[in-house]
């Protein structure tokens, strides 16, 4: 836990100066009377024609479900990679070597039904 | 954060120190960034307010701090303005945790008629011992600001801004991520200050117990990650969302993207945010691929001894050398800066399908080439 309080303790002191910043400009800004016109979302200058939440397409969805997998199993690499120098000098690089050929093998093949399956196609 | 008073103070001021370097350097980037691209498409750019137009930037965020707030009147309150400090967050936490300098020994000494000491003091924010998986996992939650702006201000083209932005932030992730695992197979650590050491002196390797050596080029990663010290750069200008990868801001669809709603200084933190990033980006390339903070060839013990035999005392010999140390450190991050700029006006946008392609189809099978041949290569060399 002792080495998270300087992380924290930048967190929130960069939080507080944001926020202050945010705080401060509104406070010294010009305020002006509001009107519908102007709290209209900005688009070309006409009369906006659909509210803000409107529907997204589905694709961002399943490019971010697509992401967590892979990202997954790319954090797996990160100790492995730090170990198999040792591996190789105590004598069992080679199984280190093949458990994560069997891994990325995984990995290929789900990367290749992927673009098979058209998920990564964007029209 | 330290075991007495002024280890404590030391540390305190130098988190709020680094902090406001990175905050500093904007100004100073946006600067380059306007006056490269007036240099590079032939025109004078911002040259009237101070000398070389230095101070428009400071004209600029008074008329900043100045500005009407505006909150767009479907916009949720809160989210709208939580998502410019959001945005500030997870560049301050990313940079922090890289060493700028190298580690310097303070021999005991009198202050306040007291004595104390003696320290080791890092020139980072904190040092922890995972490194880069930290700053990886810090600086991708950059995407909830984004995404943040982008659901606040109720306008389809933030949303739509946003959400492109998200999307292609993390599918360069995944190279980004990949192109770091062949590194840390070269260096067998996820500690930067071990990274740094260990690209010291001339550039020699072993071979099946041989050693081989080029003595004229220095021992920087980049010569063992050719390849993975491009995706690496290719990753961060889309990670970034830098030309040519901007997208997200792309005018001729979306206005501004997710920041379409924001003006004054609210769009100056995102900005900040955003150049946060590219400095990290910058840092983390030079730390793992151009030697760090390291002068080619030089050790810090060299120039410390030559300050000493100058005549000058242990303490100031060894802060001297720490701030040449972080002098070189911060040019090297210039360079990067500015291939930013220069990459910027030069290359024309991708297509949003092209970039996904690139993203999916060709970064993420060649850098998971990139680190199925150094572990092979690692294997054999080291047998």
């Amino acid at each position: 836990m002792e080495e998270l309080v300087p992380i924290i303790a930048l967190g929130v002191f960069v939080a507080l100066f944001g926020t202050a910043i945010v705080v401060v400009t509104s406070l010294i800004g010009p305020k002006p009377k509001q009107n519908d016109v102007k709290d209209e979302a900005y688009e070309c200058g006409i009369p906006g024609q659909f509210s803000g939440h409107s529907k997204v397409p589905v694709k961002y969805y399943l490019t971010a479900i697509l992401f967590i997998l892979f990202d997954i199993e790319i954090i797996f690499m990160y100790p492995w990679a730090v170990t198999f120098g040792d591996s190789i000098t105590e004598g069992y690089g080679l199984q280190f070597l093949a458990a994560m050929g069997v891994f990325i093998f995984i990995f290929i093949f789900g990367l290749f039904w992927e673009v098979k399956s058209k998920a990564l196609e964007w029209e | 954060m330290g075991s007495d008073l002024v280890e404590v103070l030391i540390n305190s001021v130098k988190l709020v120190l680094i902090f406001l370097l990175m905050v500093q350097l904007v100004p100073i980037l946006v600067w380059v960034e306007r006056r490269g691209s007036a240099f590079i498409q032939n025109r004078y750019g911002p040259n009237r307010v101070g000398p070389f137009g230095l101070m428009q930037l400071l004209a600029d965020a008074v008329k900043f701090v100045f500005k009407e707030e505006f909150v767009p009147g479907k916009g949720h309150k809160l989210i709208f303005y939580a998502a410019p400090v959001v945005a500030l967050i997870p560049g301050a936490l990313a940079f922090a945790a890289i060493p700028l300098a190298n580690t310097f020994h303070l021999e005991p000494f009198m202050f306040l008629g007291e004595s104390w000491g003696p320290y080791d003091i890092n020139f980072q924010g904190y040092n922890v011992g995972i490194g880069i998986v930290f700053i990886l996992g810090v600086s991708s939650l950059g995407a909830y600001a984004l995404l943040l702006a982008g659901w606040g201000s109720a306008n389809k083209y933030s949303l739509y801004g946003a959400l492109r932005a998200v999307a292609q932030m993390i599918s360069y992730e995944l190279a980004l991520g990949l192109s770091i695992v062949g590194a840390i197979l070269v260096y067998n650590t996820f500690d930067f200050h071990s990274i740094i050491a260990q690209q010291a002196g001339a550039l020699s390797f072993t071979i099946s117990g041989r050693e081989l050596g080029i003595p004229f080029l220095p021992n920087w990663g980049i010569f063992y990650q050719p390849l993975g010290a491009f995706l690496f750069l290719v990753a961060a200008f889309a990670e970034t969302n830098r030309l040519p990868f901007d997208l997200p801001e792309a005018e001729s669809e979306l206005i501004a993207g997710f920041h379409t709603e924001y003006g004054g200084m609210k769009m100056l933190m995102f900005y900040l945010g955003e150049y946060g990033h590219m400095l990290v980006a910058s840092a983390l390339l030079v730390t793992f691929y151009f030697g760090g903070y390291q002068l080619p060839f030089v050790s810090h013990v060299m120039i410390e001894d030559m300050l000493k035999s100058f005549g000058l005392g242990i303490n100031m010999a060894n802060v001297l050398t720490a701030f040449l140390f972080f002098t070189v450190f911060m040019i090297k991050c210039l360079i990067f800066l500015w291939i930013y700029v220069w990459v910027r006006w030069t290359l024309p946008r991708f297509r949003y399908d092209q970039l996904m392609d690139l993203g999916w189809k060709t970064m993420l099978p060649w850098a998971l080439a990139n680190t199925i041949v150094t572990a092979v290569v690692v294997f054999l060399a080291r047998i």
